[in-house]
């Protein structure tokens, strides 16, 4: 065997493990040796389980040798967002108040990649409680891009890509909020993908934004990534939201990579101006790709996006403060008794502790929220924000009248520097305006990479949006995309990253 | 220190009250649902079980858990608006009550907010003088109980001195339906015997719709007292207080009273009411200040993301006004007509909670009059004297049931079992010796069917009481009772009464 088992895709390795060619061990342990080799830099993982993958990996080789009929990614390994319940293992959400909280119930989409047999990697970084676009808001140190360490690798779930871009992970699970599984693939040259709201259970992963919140797959193929989706996706009677019925046909409609007839329509509001020009110039050819692939372009426009930041930036903020409310020293994670005070109450201590255990960005926006929720303010800031939201859900389906699917660049810009948004919210926001309008209409949406830009030599993203519950032509569109890209390219994109450089540990 | 000193706040005299001024009520009722789980859980919600072993991680509000609403609760909820004269919302959301208190998992509570599943309807009210007062109600909301904290090591169980806390989360999650009522005006003196009518009406009606054991001393039913006061002949309301947790229909009825003279004194004085909640003391029957409320007081309320709508269909809430039984009162009336029962014999029954066991023992067949002989008579004692255990309990628990009745006054119409022969009878079954014909068998009960010994009898009995027999010779018929006592004495009690009457008369008269 010559193959490198850390840069096959999850398909190859699924097809390798088939065929006997390699174990489930075997690139199990070849992954955690890269990570063991590179996340010094990357920093990607906030908790590694060695012990934990290698059994599962021993005890699906075993399963196999007997002649059990198993998952198709059965002895695949995954990371996972930090935000997702992992039952014996830490789940901090990139948060200190967390720290040490070890959840004692698995979330939904955790116990089905587990019935697949799918050894779990670890848990990966993120922005603290998911807000945030760099990963520059966790508690535990920023995530480090794989195509330039001095940039971020995207947010919230910079981890998520990053693990997966820096071939430590063939899969990981993100979850998107506003943009925080497409927009990291789109900078750090993944593949990404959120389901329709109500595609996968939220049971488990630790609401940010209830009403927003999606986990979907991130990946480095279109293919891998409907494989996952797959695994994730279906209805689960403990999250009410969660849609019944079966899970779009999204493996066959990545491989069939059909775009004959399709009509694609152009966000006229989410191009040109305010875009990077070679982000721009990667879109326009992706978009002439398709059209070689028979597809047919349209122009449409979707008005109301132009309000989607500000009513994301009330009713995210407004959920957030009430669901963060729990983390109040009470009942589990950090604890921290107020300074000179003999015998604080209760609530003196959870003042304290949230004071401690939330980060500037964490409190900024639960302030928001708070305040858009309070009484004389609600009509003004919560109330006019789900206005907007149902005039960017209609602005949708009369998009989705003339065209199958809509696309846009992913984000604006490639990776940006750490710290040059630090400072500034409103710019890292603004990251955020191609991908939010699909969060607040509850519509799919995936991110691939588009190619390099000129100036910086970085990735660039294309998103594709589609009707709710018709997922599935996210992946005939991406994969007839990444077909012609592939071959233009002549291979991968990441085969393009530069080598990082790998510490041997020592013996 | 015995025990926290508390101020008591000057009252005015009842009379002087009234003189002056017109009470405005607000009822708030919160009644736990006896439905097996949870609202939004599967946990069960058996009442007395060890502190946190009804929990799990969505009642615990661990972090990524979600709700999923207990539709068993809805149909209570819907059927207990239907029962109130409600209309029934086509479509509500729950809402998330933002405020944070350490027996609350999540810091929210998941309640109803503007779009309650029942609202606008009455309960009408019947008063000790037989007139009746129609209560309006405002709403009945879902929501879900919050935890049970215990304020350990100071003298008062209260947190106020108290070392340290402990929080039970078994109590977490519970459903609660919130039944509020308008404004009530126009009660008058009659303002505390309302409250507590209208509370032993609600109590009555929710016990009959089978939807919660409304056990007041356990908290399965609870009631907060709003209570105002205007100058007579006014129409504006005053400022109200907020007396909470008045856990029994008696400190219903003199919580309102106490807080009507409490308000009149201030208002009498030139004071001004301060709004605030107010802590009922059962033992001294005052109320005192809790925690200063204000229009300010701001719980964020906003719609819960987590649950979708719940929008029962007409179909569905036609199907639950099927399931309604009928109203107690309308259920009292009608059965004391078919019993025949005088308004003081069913007025005793139902004190002594035995309606529906005569029923059942009339529907198994004995007579009413005989139903209620035998179950308000020995084994009402006997309840009572197991520390008021009501008589269906008392009975359930000794297997004694209607048929048991129905089988002892067999035996006294087929002539076997005179009545003291029967009380024996029944006690002998009240002491677990079986059933009336095993005890009867047993004790040898049996009357004597001998028609030669009995009439032996009488004529011993006329012979050795000339002069009363010569008085019914003459017509004083009702001079008989004293021979067939003799007669009855002669025979050791083994005798029909009746028949011995028969005989005696046979004799004497004609
Ligand atoms: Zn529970």
């Amino acid at each position: 065997m010559t193959t490198d088992l850390t840069r096959a895709s999850a398909a190859e390795l699924s097809d390798l493990l088939a065929q006997g060619e390699t174990s489930s061990v075997e690139v199990t342990q070849s992954l955690l040796n890269r990570t063991d080799a590179v996340d010094g830099d990357v920093h990607a993982y906030l908790h590694v389980d060695r012990e934990g993958a290698l059994a599962t990996a021993r005890d699906i080789d075993a399963r196999r040798a007997a002649g059990e009929e198993l998952h198709r990614l059965a002895g695949v390994p995954i990371a996972v967002k930090d935000v997702m319940a992992t039952k014996g293992l830490p789940t901090t959400c990139g948060s200190k108040i967390l720290e040490g909280w070890i959840p004692p119930y698995d979330a939904t989409v955790v116990t089905r990649i587990k019935q697949a047999g799918m050894p779990i990697l670890g848990k990966t970084n993120m922005d603290e409680f998911a807000m945030g676009s760099s990963t520059e808001h966790s508690a535990y140190g920023p995530t480090r891009n794989p195509w330039d360490l001095d940039r971020i690798p995207g947010g919230s779930g910079g981890g998520s890509s990053a693990v997966v871009a820096s071939f430590q992970a063939p899969l990981a699970i993100g979850t998107d909020t506003g943009g925080s599984i497409r927009q990291p693939a789109a900078v750090t040259g993944t593949v990404g993908t959120k389901p329709t709201y109500g595609g996968v259970s939220r049971y488990g992963l630790v609401a940010l934004a209830s009403s927003l919140d999606q986990a979907g797959p991130c990946t480095r193929t279109v293919l891998d990534a409907a494989l996952l989706h797959e695994v994730m996706g279906g209805h689960d009677p403990m999250d009410s939201t969660s849609i019944n019925a079966p899970v779009p046909a999204v493996v066959e409609a990545a491989r069939r990579a059909d775009v004959k007839g399709m009509k694609i329509g152009i966000v006229r509001e989410l191009t040109g101006d305010g875009f990077q020009a070679g982000v721009q110039a990667r879109f326009d050819e992706s978009v002439q790709h398709l059209v070689d692939a028979g597809a047919e372009v349209v122009e449409v426009s979707c008005p109301s996006f132009e309000a989607a930041l500000a009513a994301y930036y009330l009713i995210l903020p407004s959920e957030a403060s009430s669901n963060l409310a729990k983390f109040d020293a009470m009942r589990y994670g950090m604890r921290v008794l107020p300074e000179g005070i003999d015998d604080p109450s209760a609530e003196q201590v959870m003042a304290a502790t949230r004071d401690a255990g939330f980060g500037d960005e964490v409190k900024r926006r639960i302030i928001l929220g708070t305040y858009a929720l309070s009484s004389g303010y609600y009509d003004a800031y919560y109330g006019s924000a789900q206005k907007v939201r149902r005039l960017i859900a209609d602005d949708f389906s009369r998009a989705f009248d003339t065209a199958d699917v809509l696309v846009s660049p992913t984000a604006p810009t490639t990776a940006f520097r750490f710290g040059d948004k630090i400072d500034d919210p409103m710019a890292m926001y603004l990251n955020d305006i191609a991908t939010i309008p699909a969060n607040l209409a509850g519509v799919p949406g995936m991110s691939l990479p588009s190619g390099l830009a000129d100036e910086d030599g970085l990735p660039a993203g294309f998103q594709i949006l589609a009707p709710a519950a018709a997922d599935e032509r996210l992946y005939a569109v991406g994969s007839a995309l990444e077909q012609r890209l592939l071959a233009s390219w002549g291979g991968p994109l990441l085969g393009r990253a530069p080598e990082l450089s790998t510490t041997t540990k020592g013996a | 220190m015995a025990s926290t000193q508390i101020d008591t706040e000057a009252t005015i005299a009842w009379d002087d009250v009234l003189a002056s001024f017109d009470p405005v009520m607000g009822l708030e009722v919160h009644v736990e649902l006896g439905t097996n789980t949870k609202m939004f859980c599967g946990c069960a919600t058996e009442f007395g079980a060890e502190p946190n072993t009804q929990v799990c991680p969505v009642c615990l509000g661990l972090p990524g858990a979600l709700p999923v609403v207990n539709e068993t609760a809805v149909e209570s909820a819907i059927r207990i608006g239907l029962a109130l004269n409600c209309e029934i919302a086509e479509w509500c959301r729950f809402a998330r009550k933002n405020y944070f208190y350490p027996d609350m998992p999540k810091n929210f509570q998941t309640s109803q907010y503007d779009e309650p599943i029942a609202f606008n309807g009455f309960l009408d009210v019947e008063l000790e003088d037989g007139t009746t007062y129609r209560v309006d109600i405002e709403r009945a909301h879902m929501e879900e109980d919050t935890g049970k904290s215990l304020h350990v090591g100071g003298s008062t169980g209260r947190i106020h001195g108290a070392t340290h806390s402990l929080v039970d989360y078994n109590r977490a999650g519970i459903p609660l339906i919130e039944i509020v009522t308008k404004p009530l005006t126009g009660a008058g003196e009659r303002a505390p015997e309302i409250a507590k009518a209208y509370v032993a009406t609600l109590r009555d009606l929710l016990k009959a719709l089978d939807v919660s054991d409304v056990k007041m001393e356990q908290g399965s039913m609870r009631c907060d007292v709003n209570l105002s006061l205007m100058p007579k002949g006014s129409d504006t309301f005053g400022t109200r207080t907020e007396t909470k947790n008045v856990n029994s229909l008696r400190s219903v009825e003199r919580a309102v009273r106490y807080e009507m003279c409490r308000h009149g004194a201030i208002l009498q004085a030139g004071g001004t009411i301060l709004q605030e909640t107010r802590h009922w003391h059962e033992d001294t029957g005052i109320t005192t200040s809790g925690r200063p409320k204000s229009d300010a007081d701001d719980y964020r309320y906003f719609p819960e993301p987590d649950l979708v709508p719940v929008a029962p269909s007409r179909e569905t809430v036609e199907a639950l006004r099927a399931t309604l039984p009928e109203p107690p009162a309308q259920r009292r009336k009608r059965l004391q007509g078919e019993w025949g029962f005088s308004d003081l014999e069913m007025r005793d029954v139902l004190n002594a909670g035995l309606v529906d066991l005569i029923g059942e023992t009339v529907e198994a067949g004995a007579t009413p009059a005989g139903a209620r002989k035998w179950w308000s008579g020995e084994i009402a004692r006997r309840a009572n004297a197991e520390g008021g255990v009501s008589v269906a309990d008392y009975a359930a628990e000794r297997s004694i049931t209607p048929a048991h009745v129905v089988e002892l006054e067999g035996l006294v119409t087929s002539g076997r079992l005179n009545d003291s022969m029967a009380r024996q009878a029944w006690e002998g079954v009240l002491d677990g010796e079986g059933t009336p014909t095993a005890v009867a068998d047993a004790r040898g009960l049996e009357l004597v069917q001998d028609d030669g010994a009995l009439e032996a009898a009488v004529d011993k009995v006329i012979e050795a009481n000339a002069d009363v027999a010569q008085k019914v010779r003459d017509g004083k018929v009702q001079a008989a009772g004293a021979l067939i006592g003799q007669v009855m004495k002669e025979m050791k009690g083994q005798a029909d009464a009746g028949k011995a009457r028969e005989i005696i008369l046979s004799k004497l008269t004609s």
